[in-house]
């Protein structure tokens, strides 16, 4: 979005910066408390033929406030034992990786953070830091569910990086280029079979990669069904289990803000991103309207994740390794080498 | 022994040795868990110690009794009409049903028998406080395995039957209604109508249950197959209900035992599953869920007229002798084994509740499964923890 | 209870189980009882308490373990009746009131009480043995029926009765420093001696006066 700023006005780095920074909190929080509203308390709600808050603003949509000043409030416990450094540094190290995650995500044909050719490797690498605070979190805190809480997840995010990459290799094989803007870009100038009507969202052509990367994100997001690390009926919420007040509302924005990021990644790779058929993609019009198209795609793909969250058993950890292995991962190497065949073929 | 004095050999030795002790430093030993007594997946506070290795249960060993109420004890100072107040706080999810079985004893000593209008009311409210009980299986079920919806369809529709029996009997939880020669009252007027609206309430729920979760792929992963219980083992542990049936057992007291109550002359099936697995036991209660709904409409249109009472003093004094009453509860088979001396007060009250029974087979059953699995077992053989401490 | 009043009527699969039991353990059989159609009860020998059980388990199909326990026949010298609002003080040297037993008869204060049942044929039998002393042991039915370890160790907690071969003779309610074993009659209710329990008559008329119908079975507020 810097770009934009620097047309209008000259700024000094480090106001740019600064920029920058608010925006990037923004468009991190904004779309964690859109999420958690929308979904986790209402629609949630009413799939389970509940109400939900309905006191705090109308429809209770200050409720995040309320909650957030909650959390506030509330002692910050470290257990006795506890690794104190380590435990106290694992929600920022998870919240670190959302908020990078955030930067390679555009938002309008100039509106975005940085702009690197290698943008959505850069996006899948980043994405594993989160693993790390996990496993610190649960090492730290010196109890046995959240360490066994903390080697599940360990297990699971390192067994579904691998299909979540391999199904973006499909995109980027399509869209010949690593740069997160480039794939907007060949989306939004595509053709299906020579009609550019609507460009040629990927989720045409790379069905199956969107379905693998849904199903990976799923796991990347430790959320049901794929949720054993914080299993609450049997490890009490795993690696959160001895977090309060502040240090948890952190997990919370991060497994929040990380699905709403997610959910943006999905978007860009394979629904087009800021990008809306009928308008010329170069068009200035995009870094005004981008970001609301992409927020809005952002719903629509966090709708199937959480769908899924809410219905869903939870699976055991063999199965879950199973399913990656045995499943996910051939399924993308096919994937990957069809692509392949068909971007040569044509 | 002889000296080996070749250097390569000795080297060899040496090496040897030290890959042992590195084997010996690196062998791993296991790790002990504390499943409760306040977890999520004990419905209570019992608390399952289990020793791990990796996810592997090694061993696992319940301990109870932090809810241990010493009803046995208790019973002994309190008359018979008082003690069914007591009892109900037994199975707290399906409390008309505790009463029944005692209130029956009681009669078989007296030689009292409850009027056929008590006796159809009477087996009406135990088949819908099974409901009530069951129906919170069914969704808890989910959400042990991580499945959060159903228990809110569950909590939706399980308070309308709490309903039907407050309306009955002013209690939602606790009814205290069973009295020794028949029930406190008679229904209330359009009562019979009110819970017809419910019992379809309740198969609807039923219908949900099977297309939520019955048919997900992955409840079925999590439950076919987990925590097998031959239908030996299961008697011999004393394992009575829907778990038992669920191995194969076409043992229902319902059907095969039963004085007092009129199920003999509804029809009804007994639902048997020959796998013996969680997803059996599952699958067995769905079904009595729905048998039971056929049983009450049934019930609610063959009460007979009458009275509800059959004529007792106004004092109970139970003449001396032994009674032992079981009847099939939503847990399993509760009998109760009364030794009267004539008093205004039982001499003793022996009770065996089905969890307690059903959850002795824990030890045996948990050994080599995973942490998930034990919580999906445990939910399976669904205990109450009253049920198991008394 | 002796219900053999008039000509009884005969109950031929109870009276088969009583049979059984009395050709499999001969002596250790000592008095049975049968209600017909309803109740069979048995009495058997301490020693013979282990070989009861795998009779009933091999010779009669009764695979279900039932549950087991003990009663304890000893009057209790608490005052423990409708008017007794507080435990009596019971005197040192009064002589304890004479024991009575209940169906299949007795001999001794501790009587081991267990339920076993034959799911396919639906029936269901007794069993008792006396135990002689104050602290009474017997072999454990582990063996037999699995299902009996919780039991016995619920039986050794609260009646003090040894069960010998259990692999685990722990506490199973009370916590493990718990002294004395709540369930026998000696044991004062404590609750009771505190405080008394109000709850034990009617302290004031039901409402519509006292008339005796009969169909009021009189409980307290």
């Amino acid at each position: 979005m810097s770009d934009l700023l620097t047309l209008a006005v000259e700024l000094a780095w480090w106001q740019q910066t600064g920029i920058r920074a608010v925006l990037g909190l923004v468009a991190v929080l904004l779309p964690a408390g859109t999420l958690v509203y929308l979904f986790l308390f209402k629609m949630m709600s009413f799939m389970q033929s509940r109400l939900g808050p309905m006191e705090a603003g109308p429809h209770g949509s200050l409720q995040l406030l309320a909650e957030v000043g909650k959390f506030l409030q509330k002692e910050d416990i470290i257990p006795e034992k506890a690794d104190r450094i380590v435990f106290k540094a694992a929600p920022f190290v998870v919240l670190i990786s959302t908020f990078l995650l955030v930067l390679v995500i555009p938002a309008g044909p100039d509106a975005w953070f940085i702009d690197v050719d290698t943008g959505i490797f850069l996006a899948l690498a980043v994405s594993s830091i989160s693993v790390i605070g996990i496993l610190m979190a649960g090492w730290a805190s010196s109890s046995k569910y959240s360490l066994l809480g903390a080697l599940r997840a360990a297990g699971q995010l390192v067994a579904y990086e691998l299909p979540l990459l391999l199904a973006v290799v499909g995109v980027v094989i399509q869209a010949g280029t690593l740069n997160v803007q480039g794939i907007v870009m060949a989306q939004a100038t595509g053709e299906i079979f020579g009609w550019g009507g609507i460009g040629n969202p990927f989720i045409l052509t790379q069905f199956l990669g969107f379905a693998i990367f849904l199903i990976a994100v799923q796991a990347e997001l430790t959320q049901p069904p794929f949720d054993m690390p914080v299993a609450e009926s049997e490890l009490v919420t795993g690696y959160l289990t001895e977090y309060s007040g502040l240090r948890f509302l952190l997990f919370f924005i991060g497994e929040f803000a990380t699905a709403g990021i997610f959910a943006a990644l999905a978007a860009t790779l394979f629904l087009g991103g800021w990008y809306v058929p009928g308008i010329d993609p170069t068009s200035d019009l995009f870094n005004v309207i981008g970001p609301a198209v992409l927020l809005g795609k952002v719903i629509l793909v966090s709708f199937l994740i959480f769908w899924f969250r809410f219905t869903y058993p939870r699976f055991r950890e063999d199965q879950l390794q199973q399913l990656a292995w045995k499943v996910l991962i051939p399924l993308s190497l096919a994937n990957i080498v069809v692509t392949g065949v068909l971007k040569v073929v044509f | 022994m002889t000296a080996v004095d070749d250097p390569r050999q000795l080297a060899y030795i040496a090496g040897q040795a030290s890959d042992a002790r590195v084997n010996l430093e690196i062998e791993t030993e296991g790790m002990t868990l504390n499943i409760g007594p306040q977890h999520p997946a004990t419905h209570g506070t019992l608390r399952i110690v289990v020793k791990l290795d990796g996810e592997r249960v090694m061993r696992a060993e319940p301990i109870m009794g932090y809810m241990h109420r010493g009803y046995e004890k208790l019973v002994e100072v309190r008359t018979y009409p008082q003690v069914t107040s007591l009892i109900n706080r037994i199975d707290w999810l399906g409390s008309f049903a505790n009463e029944v079985p005692f209130i029956l004893a009681a009669e078989q000593i007296m030689g009292v028998e409850a009027p056929p209008r008590a006796q159809w009311i009477r087996t009406l409210l135990f088949e819908l406080s099974r409901i009530a009980n069951v129906v919170l299986f069914l969704g808890d079920m989910g959400v042990q395995l991580g499945a959060v919806t159903p228990v809110f369809f569950a909590f939706r529709d399980r308070e309308f039957v709490l309903n039907q029996i407050e309306a009955v009997t002013g209690g939602r939880f606790h009814p205290n209604f069973d009295r020794i020669g028949g029930l406190k009252d008679d229904i209330p007027k359009g009562w019979t109508e009110e819970t017809k609206g419910v019992l379809g309430r309740i198969r609807k729920f039923c219908d949900e249950m099977e297309d939520l979760v019955t048919g997900n792929e992955i409840f079925q992963a999590r439950t076919r197959g987990i925590g097998v219980i031959p239908a030996d083992v299961g008697l011999s542990y004393g394992l009575s209900g829907a778990n038992i049936r669920a191995s194969g057992v076409d043992w229902d007291l319902r059907r095969d035992g039963g004085i007092g109550l009129v199920h003999d002359q509804l029809d009804w099936k007994v639902w048997t599953h020959p796998d013996g697995d969680s997803f059996a036991r599952y699958w067995v209660r769905l079904q009595e869920v729905r048998e039971a709904c056929n049983m009450v409409e049934q019930l609610l249109d063959g009460i007979p007229p009458g009275p509800v009472m059959a004529k007792v003093p106004r004092i109970i004094k139970v003449p001396p002798g032994e009674a032992y009453v079981e009847t099939e509860n939503p847990l399993g088979v509760m009998g109760y084994y009364v030794v009267s001396k004539g008093d205004l007060v039982p001499y003793r009250v022996k009770i065996r509740s089905a969890s307690f029974n059903n959850i002795s087979i824990t030890p045996w059953l948990l050994e080599g499964t995973y942490v998930p699995d034990v919580v999906s077992i445990l939910a399976s053989l669904y205990f109450i923890l009253g049920d198991i401490d008394r | 209870m002796d219900s053999a009043t008039e000509a009884p009527p005969v109950d031929e699969r109870r009276d088969a189980v009583v049979a059984a039991l009395a050709e499999a353990l001969g002596d250790g059989l000592v008095e049975s009882h049968v209600e017909a159609g309803v109740e069979v009860c048995v009495r058997v020998s301490a020693d013979a308490w282990v070989d009861a059980g795998r009779a009933l388990r091999d010779r009669c199909a009764m695979s279900y373990f039932g549950f087991l326990s003990a009663i304890d026949w000893m009057p209790s010298p608490y005052g423990r009746d409708m008017d007794a609002q507080v435990d009596l003080e019971p005197s040192v040297d009064a002589e304890p009131a004479a024991m009575e037993w209940g169906l299949a008869g007795g001999a001794t204060r501790f009587q081991l009480l267990a339920r076993v049942h034959d799911p396919i044929g639906h029936l269901g039998v007794t069993l008792k043995a006396d135990l002689v002393g104050e602290r009474p042991e017997v072999d454990s039915w582990i063996g037999v029926y699995p299902g009996a370890n919780w039991h016995e160790r619920e039986a050794w907690e609260m009646f003090g009765i040894t069960f010998r071969g259990h692999p685990n003779q722990v506490h199973l309610y009370l916590p493990s420093h718990f002294e004395g074993n709540p369930l026998r009659k000696d044991y004062p209710l404590l609750a009771r001696r505190v405080k008394p329990w109000p709850g034990i008559v009617d302290v004031e008329l039901m409402p519509g006066g006292d008339g005796d119908d009969g169909g009021d079975e009189g409980e307290g507020p």
